[in-house]
Order: C-alpha cells, then sequence, then structure tokens
C-alpha cells in the first residue's frame, strides 16, 4: 500500500461559485489506477465528486482528464506513474482536472457534445459507398484497410481535443479528433468521395491548415490514433493527387517551400511570405494577395531592416549552398518526385526492427511488409488519374 | 569536443544573430563546430508532409555528410525545428533496414550513404548531457544574478516524447529550466512553457498564428518575467519578429518582451557583451529592457 494525496479540481457551473481544489488521501497499491482512487474517494470521503467512466479497461474512453497536467485516460494511468509525471510531480501528489477546449459540466466532467462529438458530426463520419455496391462485399488491398486501422483506433476520449494547441486560440479548428476520423474514410478505397471530403477539409479556414503540427496530440492519444500524422496525410492527398488549391495558402506554402529547397537548398526567407500567397514565382510579390499581405507585414519588415538583421542584399538574393552540392539535390527531387507512386514506411504498421521479439507487434508488420513493393505508399488515388473517380478497387 | 554543426536556414538568415552568438560562445564552451555547409534545409516537417522519402532522403544526405566529419563525436543542432524534422526522419530510417537501404539508394549518384546511429543533439541536450551542468557552472562568469528568465522549448524539442527520447532519466522537457538555473538566472514559469509558438501556420491562418505568440508572451509577461528563451529561431521570429502583431492579435499594448536565443543567454553569463551577442538586432531590444548593471553581475576583469 501506498499514501496518495489526490487533488481534484471541483466546479458546478450551477452553483455559481468559483472553481476550487480539494485533497483527498487515499490508500492504494501503487500500481492500481488513478480512476479506482477517483472512485474510492468518491464511495468513502465524498460522493459528490463528479466523474464519468464505465468499463475501466481503456476502451469505452469515459474517463479523460488531465493528470497532472497532461490528458490522458484515469483509468489507463498507474497511480505511481501518475505521481511521478508533470513538472511540479513530488511523488505523492496526484492533481486530476477536466480536459480542456471543453466546458465542464461538473468537476471531472466535460461537455463532449459541445464540442467533441460537433467535430466529429462536421467531417460527415461514415462510408459514401462508391456506385455501384457490389452485389457481394466489396474487395480492397490489404494494406489499404491496414493503413486506416491507426485512425480506426481511436476511442473518442477527447484527450487530443483537451490539449490542442490550435484549439486553444481557433475554438471553431476542426482539430485532431476529427481530422483523423476524415483520414478514416479519405484513405478508405471503398469511399466515393475522397476529393469533396478534402476540398471541404482544405477551404475551410479552421480546417487541416489550422494545425500548428505541435505534436500535442500524438502524445494525448492513450490509442497511438497520432491524429497530426493523419492530418498530415489528408494534406498531402489534397495537395499532391488532387492538386487542391486552397484559400487557405495551405497548399501554395507547401510548394513553395519544396520549391525554395530545391531552388536555393536552404530556405530563401524573404521569398516564403509572397510565394505562400501568390504562388510559386518571383512576380508573386505583385499579386494583390501577396501585396496586401506585405502591406501588413511592412511594420515587420522595416523593423527586421532597420535593425540589421535582415540585410537587403541577402533579402533579395537568398542563400544557398554549393552549386555541386545543389546540383546533387536537385538530382534527387528528380528521382524522387519523378516516381508514379510515393514511397513510405509507416512505422505503425511496420515496428522497428529491433523490437521484432515483441509478438503481437510484429506480426502484422511483417506480413504487409512482405506483400506489397517495400511498404505500401499512401493510399492517394493513382497519379495517373488524380480523381476520386477511380472505380478500380471496387471489383 | 568536435561537432558536426547544422546551423539550419533561418539562423543564416533571419536570426543572423543565432548564428553569429553560437559561433561567439562554442570557444567558450570548448565546442569545435565543423559547420555542414553542404548540407540542405531539413524541410521543416513540410517537406516531410509533401513527400516522405524526399524528406528522408534529403535529410539521410545531411546524416552522411556528418559521418564524414572526421573526429566529430556527434551532431549537433541550434534550431528545434530542424531537430524534430531531422529525429522525425532518423526515425524511420533507423527503424527499418529495407528502408533505409533503399534512401541510400537515392544518395548513390554522390557517393554517400547514412550509417544507422548516428547520435543528432540540439545544443540544449548537448549542455546538460555532454558538457554537463557543473561543469557549465565552472564556467560562468557573470551570473545571471536578478534575471528572470521565462523557458520556452518549442514543440520539436519536447514532443513526441517517445521519438524524442524524454524520460524520467532524460527530462529533457526540463534540461532549459536547468540551464537557465545553472547560469544563475531564475527561472518563471508561466503557461505556455512547452506550448507552441504558432509559427508554422503564419502564412495559413494569420490571427490564430499571432493570438498562439501574444497569449504567451503575455503570459510570461504577467509572470513578471524579464525575458524569454528560445533554443528555435522560427519560434524567434514569431515571439519577437512578429511580437507588435502579436501584441495586437491579443489586445495588448502594454507588451514588451524580449527573446533571447540560447547561445544569447549562455554568452551573457560567459562574459561576452551584449552587442557582441547580437541582442541590438532584435525587434524588442533586450539592451532597451532590461537592465544589464543590475541582472548580469560580476563584470569580468578585463571587461
Amino acid at each position: 500500500m501506498a499514501e496518495y494525496t489526490l487533488k481534484l479540481r471541483r466546479y458546478d457551473p450551477q452553483s455559481g461559485e468559483a472553481p476550487y481544489y480539494e485533497e483527498y488521501r487515499v490508500d492504494l497499491e501503487p500500481h492500481r489506477s488513478v480512476l479506482e482512487a477517483i472512485l474510492k474517494v468518491k464511495a468513502e470521503q465524498d460522493g459528490s465528486v463528479g466523474i464519468r467512466c464505465s468499463c475501466r479497461a481503456a476502451i469505452c474512453g469515459s474517463c479523460g482528464v488531465r493528470i497532472n497536467g497532461r490528458p490522458g485516460l484515469a483509468c489507463h494511468t498507474h497511480l505511481d506513474k501518475a505521481a511521478q509525471t508533470g513538472v511540479n510531480a513530488d511523488g505523492s501528489t496526484i492533481l486530476v482536472e477536466p480536459m480542456g477546449n471543453m466546458p465542464v459540466i461538473k468537476d471531472l466532467i466535460v461537455d463532449m457534445d459541445a464540442v467533441h462529438w460537433k467535430k466529429i458530426q462536421r467531417v460527415t463520419p461514415w462510408l459514401i459507398n462508391k456506385q455501384p455496391v457490389p452485389e457481394r462485399e466489396y474487395v480492397v488491398p490489404h494494406e489499404n484497410m491496414v493503413d486506416v486501422t491507426q485512425s480506426m483506433a481511436c476511442i473518442q476520449c477527447g484527450a487530443c481535443v483537451s490539449d490542442c494547441l490550435s484549439m486553444e486560440v481557433d475554438p471553431e479548428f476542426v482539430g485532431p479528433a476529427a481530422s483523423a476520423k476524415a483520414y478514416r474514410f479519405v484513405g478508405d478505397p471503398r469511399d466515393a468521395e475522397q476529393y469533396e471530403r478534402l476540398k471541404d477539409l482544405a477551404e475551410d479556414p479552421h480546417g487541416i491548415y489550422d494545425c500548428t503540427h505541435c505534436f500535442t496530440c500524438i502524445d494525448a492519444c492513450p490509442k497511438g490514433v497520432a491524429p497530426m500524422n493523419q492530418i498530415m496525410r489528408l494534406r498531402r492527398i489534397a495537395s499532391n493527387d488532387h492538386h487542391i488549391v486552397d484559400r487557405n495558402n495551405g497548399e501554395r506554402h507547401e510548394r513553395t517551400i519544396v520549391g525554395l529547397i530545391r531552388d536555393y537548398g536552404l530556405l530563401h526567407e524573404a521569398e516564403m511570405l509572397p510565394r505562400s500567397y501568390g504562388g510559386y514565382s518571383w512576380f508573386a510579390k505583385f499579386h494583390p494577395a501577396a501585396g496586401a499581405e506585405l502591406l501588413d507585414s511592412l511594420p515587420s519588415i522595416t523593423r527586421a531592416i532597420a535593425r540589421g538583421k535582415v540585410n537587403i542584399k541577402q533579402a533579395a538574393l537568398g542563400h544557398r549552398i554549393p552549386k555541386a552540392d545543389l546540383t546533387a539535390v536537385q538530382g534527387i527531387y528528380e528521382k524522387v518526385e519523378g516516381k508514379a507512386r510515393r514511397y513510405e514506411l509507416n512505422l505503425y504498421i511496420s515496428g522497428y526492427e529491433d523490437e521484432e521479439e515483441a509478438p503481437a507487434a510484429a506480426e502484422a508488420p511483417a506480413a504487409v511488409a512482405a506483400g506489397g513493393d517495400a511498404m505500401p505508399s499512401a493510399p492517394g488515388p493513382d497519379p495517373q488519374q488524380p480523381t476520386s473517380a477511380s472505380e478500380s478497387e471496387s471489383a | 569536443m568536435k561537432v558536426a554543426y547544422w546551423p539550419g536556414c533561418v539562423s543564416r538568415g533571419f536570426t543572423p544573430e543565432l548564428h553569429g552568438s553560437m559561433a561567439a560562445v562554442a570557444p567558450l564552451l570548448d565546442i569545435e563546430l565543423v559547420e555542414l555547409d553542404r548540407a540542405c534545409c531539413t524541410g521543416a516537417g513540410v517537406i516531410a508532409e509533401h513527400n516522405q522519402e524526399l524528406a528522408d532522403t534529403l535529410n539521410a544526405r545531411t546524416f552522411a555528410l556528418a559521418q564524414q566529419v572526421q573526429g566529430a563525436e556527434l551532431m549537433m543542432n541550434i534550431c528545434s525545428t530542424c531537430q524534430g524534422a531531422q529525429g522525425e526522419c532518423q526515425e524511420r530510417l533507423d527503424a527499418n533496414s529495407e528502408y533505409r537501404e533503399a534512401i541510400n539508394g537515392n544518395l548513390a549518384a554522390e557517393g554517400l550513404s547514412y550509417e544507422k546511429g548516428l547520435t543528432n543533439k540540439n545544443l540544449l541536450w548537448l549542455l546538460v548531457e555532454e558538457i554537463g551542468l557543473e561543469s557549465l557552472k565552472q564556467k560562468v562568469k557573470r551570473p545571471l544574478t536578478n534575471l528572470k528568465v521565462g523557458p520556452f522549448y518549442g514543440c520539436y524539442i519536447v514532443r513526441p516524447r517517445d521519438r524524442l527520447g524524454i524520460d524520467d532519466e532524460h527530462p529533457r522537457d526540463a534540461y532549459l529550466h536547468w540551464v537557465i538555473e545553472a547560469l544563475g538566472g531564475t527561472v518563471i514559469d508561466y503557461a505556455g512553457v512547452h506550448k507552441c509558438c504558432g509559427f508554422p501556420i503564419v502564412t495559413m491562418n494569420k490571427q490564430a498564428s499571432l493570438r498562439q505568440a501574444g497569449r504567451h508572451l503575455s503570459d510570461a509577461q504577467d509572470a513578471e518575467a524579464d525575458c524569454l528563451v528560445v533554443p528555435c529561431p522560427l519560434c524567434h521570429l514569431n515571439l519577437d519578429l512578429q511580437q507588435p502583431g502579436a501584441a495586437k492579435a491579443v489586445g495588448r499594448d502594454d507588451l514588451a518582451m524580449p527573446v533571447l536565443h540560447l547561445p544569447q543567454l549562455l554568452g551573457l553569463a560567459l562574459g561576452l557583451e551584449p552587442k557582441q551577442l547580437g541582442m541590438s538586432k532584435h525587434v524588442v531590444k533586450p539592451t532597451s529592457v532590461i537592465d544589464w548593471s543590475s541582472a548580469v553581475v560580476g563584470a569580468p576583469a578585463a571587461a
């Protein structure tokens, strides 16, 4: 037995009182879960503590909370581990708070309907069958279905939504969980509307290009869904396979960085902004959209020049790597970009070689690795047919 | 120690004071920098978003060049974003020999090849894990007495924890706290310590991007920090260069938060002058906000 101090954030919006923290002492084995500690407090010390839970086995996704500042499942976090987690960890105190980015209903219970489920509904979370629907089952490539299993592993606990840093400043952002759900159907070869789904999420000012790539959702997820990685795949298919040039500069920004590195070897920062707004050309700075943005940024630009941060010659010409190296880099671009299908390694599927002894983890990956030409590439449509109209799989 | 040094693009472009201050402090830390001037940009995650094989090949090329540096103990970064983008590629390259071989095939034309197991560390990690805090403390000539410093890590060196090897034995998400203390400064904890500066979406959703920067700057200022320190030049762009816009985005006209690059903070404590460290090149001039005569005491005899 070990003694832990459970520090719970208490709040009842209907009471009119401000939130406060209340401490409870709990004796439990260190390998017991934070949820068990909360339920013990509720049963033996204070029945008014509000917590939502069901399966107690990390499958129903009901008990998402923040533990010592990090989002996770209360039933999936051991007490000893929890007490050692976080910046202010002292080995015995466990701070439990409701998830963030969602309104609190009571204590540790948040309103999932108001945020999480609305966003899930927003991405049309069901399969839109390709027509004609086959008489019997669809036949789809094995690797495509393995590919979407990562996003299918989501248990809708909301841990990623809780700590999404983009949503913190832009509550309208579609967010990590819904984006992962979107990929589940974008990556499904039976779905008829890959293009429409992507166009919708790329054009939305709070869609896939609103993600700041901060990795918070990857660490938050108790099921390894890695929502941010799914967002990057949505972007990849939207821009490369469907050539969706969105109003948010997402596609142009990608093309600008990729292009500048091909042409200079290094980022030519002064060209990044105009080309992200005006398109990939030296003349982009005269494009009206780029002009408006440059004007808006003029105070920053003049200050940078005044402070000697940026010298005008370098801003105009950029910096580049030596010629022989630039030629080599461009050779790599030609070789890789010239391929008919993208070649990718998905570590979620393939696992790590050193860990192949671990039985369950290695089974599936080995099968997939042997199946295709190396790893299967992203399940985008064939580059030769850059729309979703291809029906070749639905034999 | 000799390191294969990747400075990144921005430290030689829009934040030249970062590359300059690194060059100035390296000899004081007994670090010999061998610049990887043939290597190309890491792609900052965007090339990986565009085409994984392309990103992995370009970064494998950089790793291969680093492995050719005679006598170098490891590769070093001064940019969190470079570190994270390279780390992502290296994870894939190291995880699967078949994949690594295929990527090396793309480098064959140049006669380059990456061998599994390169050690690649951000300056911050190198300070704690290679030089050591005790040794660092001994090198301090002017402790940062009375200087209240807010750490701002940048996403790419604190997440994802598994890939970056952050665990109980390597709490790399606390190193910046430790370094500030070792230099004699006071750590200011505020809400934004491990959050995102917003830079990656500045061209896609400028308002959201600047709101992120503005919020962290405000939180730090409200916690009474004198300055922030960042190990990432991209964070620096959003927190310093864009600070006036960020202040506007969050409706704070009182924001004046100097943002120092990690080598600048080191340089001050190791006895260099603010000017030598390029601190006049910032938008929010640290020299005009902080009284260095009281915040940094015990000037070296020569000064």
